[in-house]
């Protein structure tokens, strides 16, 4: 216990109060510190009178103003999509080949599609829609199911191996657990599957070839066609091309005739609205444009995926087939 | 430490130590087809080992009776080891985190490593490991100092700081496995927060007992707040993880809440743990630590009333500013925020109060890094007072919420306020603990202050940055009236902010780090003076329970 007395520097006095050695100044509470405490009290009723603040028993002060913040949501909602209806709505209405045509509504689209995708789609085709190991490139042209605008709609509406009623189905068998191919079988396969792109096999790969291709005509020719040009019906992919969703080194390939494959890919229609789902396809047929602009450039990351070790080979291999990918992927393409 | 203890003592803590064994024995049986079965053995264990410790001191002799007229301070240095050493682990998960946002491959695959439970192991680690270690440490050397009164009984004390840790171990190991109840803060299920609410009442029992025997007439501010914060962590901690368990055969429970009623009871618990925890806690810190080491009175008492009523009244109502623009009612969101603005004015009386008793005492802040620490803090307090007064605006909130400006604001307040004036403090406490003229290195003080400011500082910019641009991106719209920026644009652009935070980071767990070994190196320098048999200087022992130190 202190007593009180006049501390030296302040020239306050001390409220006689002390623990160990800690004394307190009797300073009175500054003024303006009074002041904000009545400004920033006089804020808080005046905010309480104008807006929605206390509770009474069954319901609360509504404040003078009426303000509701769902209703202000509800109308700034409304607002937004009166103010993009202009386009939208020609977007809904219209067909794929009068928008596609319409200079300024490819504008938006341009504008709109890459968030749109990148909010929706990109976590699995990737941002820049070059997909990514399990899925598929979209700006290579190699449609599995079809690159026509009402097909692709399709896709992002159903799905692919979806919940949707109206999925699309597709599943490749796997030949070599389900004891359809024998080992052997299926890494003779393989090299005939290999060398349907081209690639370059090294001795025993060449000397699989005739039985591969016996294996393929009896096994794979129902998918994926004679040629192994694929059956855009059954969504199985052309074989030919240099490109690949699981990857086209042997070990890969081998992995996927042994194990079957099955994609998902999910419905989008109940998520995404009529119009944006129109939109995104659109806009993704702008990626299979530039696709096959910039194609080298995807298909060096195709290769630098690491799908195999021989990259110079694979990008030269490239070159050359997609040469005759574009011949083929035109075709389905608007 | 356990040879201070009276035999009785000792067998009243050979049987809670038993019967807590028996309880990880009882989990570790019944649960042993889930993870409650795990913590059952970490139980056991944990309890195990206070057996041994207690047991091989068993047959020691009585303390001698001449202890009861000197303050009992053993488990305030065990407590601030132990918060040493929860800093540590605590900021190297800090560190850990902030780098997996920016580097997301750094969990190794592993599913103890991901995001979602190395982020819990941080924030718990630092909050109640480093923060509520530090707090049990300093509140029992100040209640003692200021009551006059040495603590009621010897085994309580004791109960609190090991029963305190063996929940934070629960919380900490739970994490890693995956036990949680998804709340933030209040993470750990149900059994551990039935053990923190026995802990917690014995701590304010101890707090009772000793002010009931104090000998000053008046009860000092800073035990105003540590008192508040006791209490009220005990009623939030109680309502907030009010749940019922699936069986107690499983560590999974169910709240009595649902929807936005466990939304607004969660922020409620949420925010007033920043209050009373965060604040309150370290503001009785501030009130001791402070004046004493400037060797001043505090500026005006009659300014630590106002803001003690108007910071206790005020938090209560500010919860829901962090459910701005949900499902919760809108009068409930202008409740919070305008309690939020009037708050403004205690938390800044506070700091000011805290700065103005400084006056008289600048020279010793610009020499003395222990007081610049606490200078420093009030000014962070100051600071990141004023932004969450700000932040509460629901006009300001809708471009903030969700962003990387809460974390730095956060931080602000974690890093500038309550890691600082904590530091500060224990660099006071510690020579007086150990009874050491001065801490090991004062030149080491002096680096970890410039350390910490500078980590806080490039921390909070970068998350500054960070969030103002998040917080832009998600709102700008393109002249087709569709969102100009997708989500993962927004992280590209974070990315660089991600990275000056881990480096941020860095600088303030090194701090950490070298005062962790500044204040070992000062207990060793205290073993080696007892054990060349030199009289310890600084406090007379016979004098103790008169102002002492």
């Amino acid at each position: 216990m202190g007593t009180e007395h006049r501390d030296p520097v302040t020239g306050r006095m001390t409220t006689g109060h002390e623990w160990n050695g800690i004394e307190e100044l009797n300073t009175p509470v500054p003024r303006f510190v009074l002041f904000f405490l009545a400004v920033t009290t006089l804020f808080a009723i005046i905010y309480w009178i104008f807006m929605p603040a206390w509770p009474l028993f069954s319901t609360y002060t509504k404040g003078i103003l009426g303000f509701d913040q769902r209703e202000v949501v509800t109308r700034q909602v409304q607002e937004a999509a009166a103010a993009r209806a202009g386009w939208m709505d020609k977007i809904a209405n219209k067909s794929f080949a009068e928008i596609a045509g319409d200079e300024a509504l490819m504008r938006h689209v341009r504008e709109t599609g890459p968030t749109l995708f990148a909010d929706n789609c990109a976590v699995c085709h990737g941002v820049k829609g070059t997909g990514g190991p399990g899925f598929p490139n979209l700006t290579a042209g190699a449609w599995l199911w079809g690159g026509d605008p009402e097909t692709i709609a399709q896709t992002i509406r159903a799905g692919i191996n979806s919940t949707d009623g109206g999925t699309r189905v597709s599943q490749m068998l796997a030949f070599g657990r389900d004891g359809i191919l024998t080992s052997d079988q299926v890494n003779s396969v393989a090299a005939y599957v290999r060398s349907l792109s081209g690639q370059p096999l090294n001795a025993s790969e060449q000397a699989r070839l005739p039985a591969g291709k016996e294996v393929f005509k009896a096994n794979c020719v129902s998918c994926h066609g004679e040629n192994g040009k694929g059956i855009r019906d059954v969504g199985a992919p052309d074989l030919t091309d240099p490109h690949w969703i699981y990857g086209g080194d042997a070990q890969s390939v081998y992995t996927t005739i042994y194990g079957g494959r099955q994609g998902h890919m999910p419905h989008w229609q109940g998520r995404l609205s009529p119009a944006d789902i129109k939109l995104l396809t659109l806009y993704v047929g702008t990626l299979g444009q530039d696709g096959s602009l910039g194609k080298d450039g995807s298909l060096g990351k195709d290769a630098s995926l690491g799908k195999d070790a021989s990259l110079g080979q694979d990008a030269s291999l490239a070159e050359d087939a997609s040469l005759g990918k574009n011949g083929t992927g035109g075709g389905g393409k608007p | 430490m356990v040879s201070g203890l009276t035999v009785s003592e000792r067998r009243l803590a050979l049987v809670i130590a038993g019967l807590i064994a028996v309880c990880g024995l009882a989990m570790a049986i019944v649960g042993r087809n889930d993870l409650i079965g795990a913590h059952g053995f970490i139980v056991l264990a944990f309890s195990l080992g206070v057996i041994a410790l207690v047991a091989t001191r068993y047959l020691d002799p009585e303390p001698p009776e001449d202890r009861l007229s000197q303050y009992y301070d053993d488990p305030t240095k065990a407590g601030i080891v132990l918060a040493m050493i929860w800093a540590v682990i605590g900021m190297f998960f800090g560190v850990w985190v902030a780098a997996l946002l920016a580097w997301p491959d750094l969990t190794f695959d592993a599913a103890w490593a991901s995001f979602g439970r190395l982020r819990p192991v941080h924030t718990s680690g630092v909050i109640f490991g480093f923060g509520g270690n530090a707090l049990i440490a300093t509140s029992l050397h100040v209640l003692q100092r200021t009551s006059r009164a040495r603590l009621p009984d010897q085994f309580s004390p004791w109960f609190v700081l090991i029963g305190y840790n063996l929940f934070c171990v629960l919380a900490a190991s739970g994490y890693f496995m995956g036990v949680t109840q998804s709340k933030e803060y209040a993470e750990p299920e149900w059994y551990a927060d039935l053990w923190l609410v026995i802990v917690w009442v014995v701590y304010f029992l101890i707090y009772i007992r000793t002010l009931q025997r104090r000998k000053e007439p008046h009860i000092y501010v800073a035990n105003w707040y540590y008192m508040a914060f006791i209490l009220v962590v005990a009623i939030l901690h109680i309502v907030n993880n009010l749940a019922v368990p699936v069986s107690l055969g499983h560590a999974k429970s169910y709240s009595l809440f649902s929807g936005v009623q466990d939304a607004m009871t969660q922020w409620w618990y949420g925010h007033n743990a920043v209050a009373f925890f965060l604040t309150a806690g370290f503001l009785g810190m501030m009130y001791y630590y402070l004046p004493k080491r400037a060797g001043r009175p505090i500026f005006s008492y009659r300014l630590s009333i106002i803001s003690f009523w108007g910071i206790t009244f005020m938090y209560m109502w500010a919860g829901s500013h962090h459910l701005h623009y949900t499902a919760l009612p809108q009068w409930v969101q202008t409740l919070g925020m305008t309690f939020s603005i009037v708050l403004l004015v205690p938390s800044w009386a506070s700091a000011g109060n805290a700065l103005a008793t400084l006056n008289g005492a600048w020279h010793k802040v610009r020499d003395d890094a222990t007081l610049r620490f606490m200078m420093v803090a009030a000014v962070f307090y100051g600071l990141s007072t004023f932004e969450g007064s700000f932040m509460a605006i629901r006009a300001v909130n809708s471009l903030s919420h969700y962003t990387d400006w809460t974390i730095g604001h956060v931080h602000a307040g974690a890093l500038g306020w309550v890691a600082m004036i904590t530091f500060g403090s224990l660099y006071a406490l510690v020579p007086w603990m150990w009874k050491q003229e001065r801490i090991y290195s004062p030149a080491l003080v002096e680096v970890h202050f410039w350390l910490a400011l500078i980590g806080t500082i490039i921390y909070v910019f970068a998350m500054w940055n960070s969030g103002i641009i998040q917080g832009l991106m998600w709102r700008t719209y393109n002249d087709s009236g569709t969102l100009a920026y997708s989500f993962i644009d927004s992280l590209v652009a974070m990315r660089p902010y991600y990275i000056a935070r881990t480096v941020g980071g860095l600088f303030f767990f090194a701090g950490a780090v070298v005062a962790s070994y500044n204040i070992w190196m000062t207990i060793r320098m205290s073993r080696r003076a007892e054990a060349a048999g030199r009289d310890t200087v600084d406090v007379p022992a016979s004098a103790a329970l008169v102002p002492g130190e």
